[in-house]
């Protein structure tokens, strides 16, 4: 427990101009080679103490952010073990995404105080503090007495219980199958168990997915404005946002870099990013923004899609119809002031959601609004659906996921019952985890409930 | 009359069963001066269930003892009359062996064995008292008032403790299969502050060979070739006898429930608790009345005896309705009943108020195993008894005290759980109760533990030697393994294609073969032309090394989370109630178990991970306290 690798996001949640993501532990600075590529190329393990790094931050092998990584050995760092400070773009998109990148390379997610507790363990801190720490503990245990009540605390059980209690079935029989092997238990079949396993395994899976879409409803939609150069999507960022931020000029190609900024509309956080105009570059520096603005296309959650009305649709408007099939996204019909040149057919091909407007004049934007809230509304973004609440639930159901993925390997590639156990057992026990109980006294009620077994 | 002064001992077990026979030996083989009383000389080493020894789970606990140095497995291997390896196909985790004994051998060889053994003194008496002298020694009154004081003391009273007997309407107080209870002990462990509590359990009756219709039963084999418990039996000879499998129906189950009312457990006159594994027949019948019919074995107690023992088939109704609906069962439809099945209530403790050393922790000196700890089985109290002898004797020689943790064996499980987890009926091993059985197989018990049976004293050093030419052999053959590359063949993927796996084109490492679920040493024989000559026991430890590597590294990891949290010791003599911070269950919990280390504070229900947490911090704070004391 205490000599696992910890990390959390240790500034404050929101939108501070840098966000920093600690990682604390043996283990610290090889899960932070594993994300983080240094610009030259070396490895963390390789730096001092007390030195800093710029680089890149990986998920997946997409580059999330820029970084710099700050390297503290044992014993000279906060917490006394081996520590990376991770420090990217604030945003809570980016500093999630690389705590998530983090988790899914063998840290586990901090509990509260867990990085002063650790602090104090190794001699870092007085007792002053420490006691400051045994208040948060405490604190945190009658909060989370009061929590179990609430409704989303409630729906997270009855959801995890819902799978786990499936699988404790299907172990308890394995385990009755085992232990009483001279009472008529009936044989576990295979197809049985791989089906139970696999719908388990679904299950979890779809927990996940909405966990990153209950996450963008609590905590804000990624949300990017793309289009051709020119179409006026700098001008529709500050209408939306209020403020001029991005540099608005007639020169097509001035936004080079993705600005970012965040808006409320109709209730709904938007964390905007305004990117550069996607068009064939030929300036080398235009085209850094361009992949940018495209790589952005893919992890964003919704596209706001802006289209020139005067214009008809060259080539680069096709390509980025091409890349918008399949997203959720809003085409927004710019400069409807002007004379409609545009061919609307090919847009509705890729979206439903299509806005005409001014941005420059400020016209049509009630009903962008109303688009942002319907497609919101109606669309992907359910959070009723999303159970897991934080990183710490959600990196606790990935590990039982890919714990599922094993039993199923394992089942296929014919090992016998026993190794399946093992790995299902892994999973019952980080869904107990989850919901605070432990695993194998569970299985073995079960199996006395269950069957009729004895001498 | 006056008491006597009768003689002094380092170590007095009080019983002779399963668990008092290991504790004696192993502390009068590791020097001390041993004392062990039997109520009754004719009980000693009894089985008064069923005629067997290991089984799923309970066959782990055997090996154990015998890789530990205990004596159970060598006697179950001289006395046995057929052996099974249970769970084949089912994974080598659950591989479980089980002998069919010869019950009265079985009694006659322990006995010559602790008759035979130096340091050790067999007497028939009952111990109707202790008492702790003002020295910390113990002093035991006999009910004849012989005294002896005893330096370190093993309760091992199995159901003899306040046990009484139910058949029906009728009870009377009684030890197993007829021999006089223990009526006075209980009494003076009450008066020593050790509350005592109910259990109870039961067995079947027992029947005439030749009233049985054995004809028509399915018969069941043993094993060809029979395969020892003991890592030192070298053969056993072929199998003695078969036993047979029946089934109860419908007849049986409304004669059951016709006269459920007069069952003393239904009845309400038993009020001890009887374990769930163990139902009796009217248990099984209540519980899943959906189920047409429960299976029974037919089982010899012996080669000179014709007593059969109906494994499923225990019961506490009443001798006639026992006799009409065993009736009812084919092949025992003229079944003669020679004894009948009854329930049995006893007094045994709580095992929360005990150490993992089996020491009560609050008297020094003062051990128990087996029954009287709360659980069930002739292995577990076996198990049991080894590890209080071993620490009995430690504590006399001034020696540190023995504890064998959950990763180490099936062993150490059941003592964690019931020293940590309490028992609320009686407790049964399995192989459910152990996270991490992939590891703890009833293959490896020696490579688990035969080092640490070296280290007491109680492996002899030949012994010793011939271990570590196994692991030897298993470690060069493993290298062989991983060196040896297998040449692309038509005799090759015929093998391949035929167990159903992948041919190859190119040669392939013996290794790779080897993990394929499909494949085995048997199978590739004919292609792995470099084999050595070595015992089949060597290339299984190769082969499932080999093929659960994956699932074996998993759960070491496991192990090694769990063992970090056992470094973290708690003191002895704190007072959970004054740390804040801990929630009132926790405290509670706490303070009844006193766990040694924060491993095993975390696995006591009740005891959440925020409670650990505030341990942990706790736990810190007062050594960092003592370190700047030493500062200043």
């Amino acid at each position: 427990m205490n000599n696992s690798t910890i990390a959390a996001i240790s500034t404050a949640q929101g939108l501070g101009g840098i966000g920093v993501i600690r990682i604390s532990g043996d283990e610290a600075i090889t899960i932070a080679d594993k994300i983080f590529v240094k610009i030259n190329g070396e490895k963390l393990r390789e730096a001092k103490g007390y030195t800093a790094h710029f680089g890149h931050v990986f998920y997946n092998g997409e580059k999330i952010d820029e970084c710099i990584a700050t390297v503290f050995k044992a014993p000279h760092s906060y917490t006394g073990e081996n520590v990376v400070e991770l420090s990217c773009h604030g945003g809570t998109f980016v500093t999630k995404t690389v705590l998530r990148a983090v988790l899914d390379n063998g840290a586990i997610s901090a509990q509260a105080g867990e990085f002063t507790k650790r602090a104090f363990l190794n001699g870092k801190l007085d007792l002053t503090e420490a006691e400051a720490v045994m208040d948060i503990i405490g604190a945190k245990s009658a909060a989370a007495a009061r929590s179990a009540l609430s409704v989303h605390e409630g729906k997270l059980s009855e959801k995890i219980n819902e799978i786990k209690n499936d699988l404790v079935n299907r172990a308890a029989h394995l385990c009755a199958w085992a232990d009483y092997p001279e009472e008529d238990i009936e044989e576990v079949e295979f197809d049985t168990l791989k089906n139970a396993l696999q719908g388990a395994q679904d299950k979890l899976f779809d927990l996940l997915k909405n966990y990153d879409k209950g996450k963008a409803i609590r905590e804000g939609i990624d949300t990017v404005i793309v289009g051709r150069p020119n179409v006026g999507k700098s001008t529709l960022m500050n209408l939306i946002t209020g403020c001029d931020k991005s540099i608005v000029t007639d020169i097509a190609g001035t936004t080079r870099d993705i600005v970012e900024e965040t808006a409320v509309v109709k209730d709904i956080t938007l964390h905007l990013s305004d990117t550069a105009g996607i068009r064939d570059a030929d300036n080398a520096i235009e085209k850094i923004g361009v992949d940018k603005a495209k790589k952005r296309l893919n992890t964003a959650e919704l596209i706001i899609a802006v289209f020139d009305a005067s214009a008809s649709i060259d080539d680069d408007d096709k390509a980025l119809l091409d890349d918008l099939k399949g997203t959720t996204c809003i085409a927004v019909i710019n400069k409807d002031d002007l004379e409609l040149k545009i061919d609307i057919e090919a847009i509705k091909n890729v979206t439903e959601y299509i806005v005409y407007m001014s941005a420059k004049n400020s016209t049509g934007f009630e009903k962008f609004e109303d688009a942002v809230e319907k497609i919101v509304g109606t669309s992907d973004f359910d959070s009723s659906n999303a159970v897991l609440s934080n990183e710490r639930q959600r990196s606790l159901a990935k590990n039982a996921h890919k714990a599922l993925i094993d039993a199923i390997s394992a089942l296929k590639l014919g090992m016998t019952y026993d190794a399946v156990t093992v790995a299902l057992e892994e999973a019952i026990s980080y869904l107990c985890e989850l919901t605070g109980e432990r695993v194998t006294q569970t299985v073995v009620d079960n199996v006395f409930h269950q069957f009729c077994v004895g001498k | 009359m006056s008491t006597y002064f009768a003689g002094e001992y380092d170590v007095a077990v009080i019983g002779a069963g399963h668990a008092g026979i290991e504790a004696a030996l192993a502390s009068a083989r590791l020097g001390c001066k041993t004392a062990i009383f039997t109520i009754n000389m004719d009980a000693v080493g009894n089985c008064p269930c069923n005629p067997s020894i290991g089984g799923t789970a309970k066959g782990h606990l055997v090996r154990e003892i015998d890789a530990l140095g205990g004596e159970m497995g060598k006697t179950a291997d001289e006395c046995f009359l057929q052996m099974r390896m249970l769970n084949l196909g089912k994974g080598p985790a659950v591989h479980s062996l089980r002998a069919q004994i010869d019950r009265r051998k079985y009694q006659d060889v322990m006995k010559h064995k602790l008759e035979l053994t130096e340091n050790l003194d067999l007497r028939q008496a009952e111990i109707t008292d202790i008492e702790q002298t003002k020295s910390g020694e113990w002093l035991l009154t006999t009910r004849m008032l012989a005294q002896f004081m005893a330096k370190t003391v093993i309760i091992a009273t199995g159901t003899y403790l306040g046990g009484k007997i139910f058949i029906g309407e009728v009870s009377f107080e009684s030890g197993p299969d007829g021999v006089f209870p223990a009526t006075y002990l209980s009494e003076s462990l009450r008066k020593l502050g050790i509350p005592t509590r109910r259990f109870k359990t039961g067995t079947p009756a027992r029947v005439l060979r030749s009233s049985i219709d054995l004809d028509k039963l399915e018969v069941q084999e043993g094993d060809t070739p029979p395969v020892p418990f003991s890592y030192e039996t070298q053969s056993l000879g072929e199998n003695k006898v078969v036993c047979h499998i029946s089934w109860t129906n419908e007849n049986t189950k409304k004669i059951i429930l016709d006269n459920i009312h007069r069952s003393p457990l239904y009845g309400g006159k038993i009020e001890g608790v009887g374990p769930r594994y163990c139902p009796s027949l009217e248990d099984k019948i209540v519980r899943f009345e959906h189920k047409e019919r429960h299976q029974l074995f037919i089982e010899p107690c012996g080669l000179d005896t014709e007593e059969m023992y109906l494994q499923g088939m225990s019961s506490s109704l009443p001798e006639e309705v026992q006799l009409q609906f065993y009736h009812t069962i084919p092949g025992l439809e003229n079944a003669l009943i020679m004894r009948p099945a009854y329930a049995i209530e006893y007094d045994c403790i709580d095992p929360t108020s005990m150490n993992a050393t089996l020491e009560f922790r609050d008297f020094e000196g003062l051990y128990g195993a087996g029954q009287f700890n709360g659980s069930s089985g002739y292995e577990e109290a076996a198990a049991q008894g080894l590890i209080a002898g071993i620490n009995a004797a430690h504590k006399v020689q001034g020696k540190d005290e023995f504890i064998l943790d959950r990763a180490s064996s099936y062993i150490g499980t059941l003592i964690d759980d019931l020293v940590t987890k309490g028992a609320n009926e009686p407790y049964r091993m399995m192989t459910s109760r152990s996270e991490y059985r992939l590891i703890l197989r009833q293959d490896n018990a020696d490579t688990r533990l035969t080092p640490i049976g070296h280290d007491i004293g109680l492996i002899s050093d030949e012994r010793f030697e011939r271990f570590k030419e196994k692991q030897r052999l298993i470690e060069k053959e493993m290298h062989r393994v991983k060196q040896t590359t297998i040449p692309a063949s038509e005799k090759l993927n015929e093998i391949l294609v035929s167990r159903e796996t992948s041919p190859v084109e190119g040669g392939i490492r013996l290794f790779e073969l080897l993990k394929r679920p499909q494949l085995n040493y048997k199978v590739l024989k004919d292609v792995d032309t470099d084999r050595p000559n070595l015992a089949d026991a060597i290339f299984e430890q190769v082969e499932i090394a080999i093929k659960y590597e994956g699932y074996i590294k998993k759960q070491l990891a496991q192990v090694e989370q769990m063992r970090k949290l056992e470094e973290k010791r708690l003191p002895k003599d704190v007072d959970y109630k004054e740390l804040t911070g801990l929630r009132l269950e926790a405290q509670e919990k706490l303070n009844r178990v006193r766990p040694a280390n924060i491993g095993q504070a975390s696995r006591i229900s009740g005891v959440s991970p925020a409670d650990i947490s505030v341990l942990l911090i706790w736990l810190a704070k007062s050594s960092h306290n003592k370190n700047t004391e030493v500062d200043n």
